[in-house]
């Protein structure tokens, strides 16, 4: 059971934020453009620089190298980037069980990266990750890509990988409808503050 | 025998040059300026050094010597930095580029002094200041081919980095494949001038002894000499660079961070 703990978090004029995100539930953020939502995954990443504490279980951010810190705390963001020819080569194994619950059959492998679109490029973004096994995902307008029934699929899709590994998941995103679906907590990001919304 | 050259002849070889600029200007290729003054620091610079050149080699004064060394490479260093089409921070730059050349070259230069040439005085200043200038000439090539070529691409796949970081490579992982590129830039004139020795080009040094009358076989072990130790001084120079660069395009976190290493 994984619990990730933030206190105190300040960033640029952010902050300072404090939140508990608890196993297998995901706590959903909003917010306008701008109003640090990505900054605020990417501190919790270890991408941007912070102050305070983050807290995974019981080891702390700052106390262990920052490459293992993110395959633990792993971030989707919006844009993903790939930097081989194909899908293959940027993954080492992968299930064809994980394909299908995302709509994809075997020989997506194969595809060439050109011609993969922007939502399947998300899909794909997901499984890429997850390869580490995260304990916490990072979520940055993860469906804002996909049609309905490609974004059900991807709920549906985290929701049982959190209850798999009892992982925990923090989503932002700009749809409440959604947002009230997928998650327990909602915040959102008001001028560097997280207020919560219920 | 020597022919000489008239006025005339250089004016024909200046007026191609010309022609290139103006070409270049009517095509937008933007490389007009950079040549006209390049074209008329070889011609000063030339001028003056051939003066001077026989009153240095008659000079056998050590610390003479290391002068003009420590302002070879200097100059070489601040060339390097020209070159970049993304700026390199001041002091530091020039502290990366004069530092590889160091190694690159003048170590290289003390090493075949020592143990190869073993001229009485070692710093003879007739085979010490040529292979000194011949070794930076070149390892400058290679050096300014490799770090453009790291500062280029490192920011143009700024997402790329970034994206490897995020899914927990470790900072060296994550630009490994461009360390890869540089060193390939670096490396290609003396691998493409070693290839094509004596089948496509003959190496200059060697012509001129050939000429001058030196034994054929003599000046070609100096040539292969000379070519084995550019080689060894770029791939060093051209791997400190790469080394100190890619150490300082991440912070202490493994985060991409060009603010500490650009201007």
């Amino acid at each position: 059971m994984h619990l990730l703990n933030i206190k105190d978090l300040t960033f640029l004029h952010c902050g300072p934020i404090s939140l508990q995100v608890k196993a297998t539930e995901i706590t959903g953020l909003s917010g306008a453009s701008g109003s640090g939502k990505s900054l605020f995954l990417r501190a919790l990443a270890d991408l941007e620089a912070h102050e305070g504490n983050i807290i995974l279980d019981e080891l702390n951010q700052q106390s262990i190298a920052a490459h293992l810190w993110r395959q633990k705390v792993a971030l989707l963001s919006t844009e993903t980037s790939w930097w081989f020819d194909t899908v293959a080569e940027h993954f080492e194994a992968l299930s064809e069980d994980d394909l299908a619950a995302l709509g994809f059959s075997r020989d997506c492998m194969q595809w060439s990266i050109a011609r993969l679109s922007s939502g399947e490029k998300q899909r794909l973004g997901l499984l890429r990750l997850l390869q580490n096994e995260p304990e916490v995902l990072l979520l940055d307008e993860p469906t804002a890509n996909l049609d309905k029934y490609n974004t059900q699929l991807f709920e549906e899709f985290v929701k049982l990988y959190l209850k798999d590994k009892s992982a925990c998941a923090i989503w932002v995103g700009h749809d409440l409808e959604q947002l009230k679906r997928v998650s327990v907590n909602r915040y959102v990001m008001v001028e560097g503050e997280m207020l919560n919304v219920d | 025998m020597l022919i000489e050259l008239s006025v005339f002849d250089l004016a024909l070889a200046a007026i191609l040059v010309l022609l290139l600029g103006v070409l270049s200007a009517s095509m937008r290729l933007g490389i007009t300026r950079q040549l006209y003054i390049a074209a008329a620091r070889t011609t000063v610079q030339l001028l003056l050094v051939g003066l001077v050149l026989k009153s240095l080699f008659a000079s056998t004064s050590i610390a003479f010597i290391l002068l003009i060394s420590v302002i070879m490479i200097s100059v070489a260093g601040w060339e390097i930095l020209s070159r970049q089409k993304r700026k390199l921070k001041g002091w530091w730059g020039f502290g990366v580029s004069t530092g590889s050349l160091f190694v690159s070259s003048f170590l290289i230069t003390l090493l075949c002094l020592f143990a190869v040439i073993q001229a009485d005085p070692w710093y003879s200043p007739q085979y010490a200041i040529p292979l000194l200038g011949m070794l930076l000439g070149n390892t400058m090539t290679g050096i300014a081919l490799g770090m453009d070529r790291l500062l280029q691409n490192a920011w143009q796949q700024r997402p790329v980095i970034e994206q490897r970081l995020m899914l927990g490579q470790t900072a060296d992982e994550s630009i490994a494949d461009i360390k890869r590129e540089a060193m390939r830039a670096g490396m290609i004139p003396i691998i493409n001038s070693m290839a094509a020795a004596g089948l496509v080009s003959l190496p200059g040094m060697m012509t001129g002894q050939i000429l001058a009358g030196a034994a054929p076989v003599e000046a070609v072990k100096y040539q292969i000499l000379i070519m084995f130790m550019i080689t060894a001084g770029t791939g060093l120079g051209v791997i400190s660079v790469l080394w100190l660069i890619s150490k300082r395009l991440f912070d202490e976190r493994e985060r991409l961070c060009f603010k500490q290493l650009l201007k």
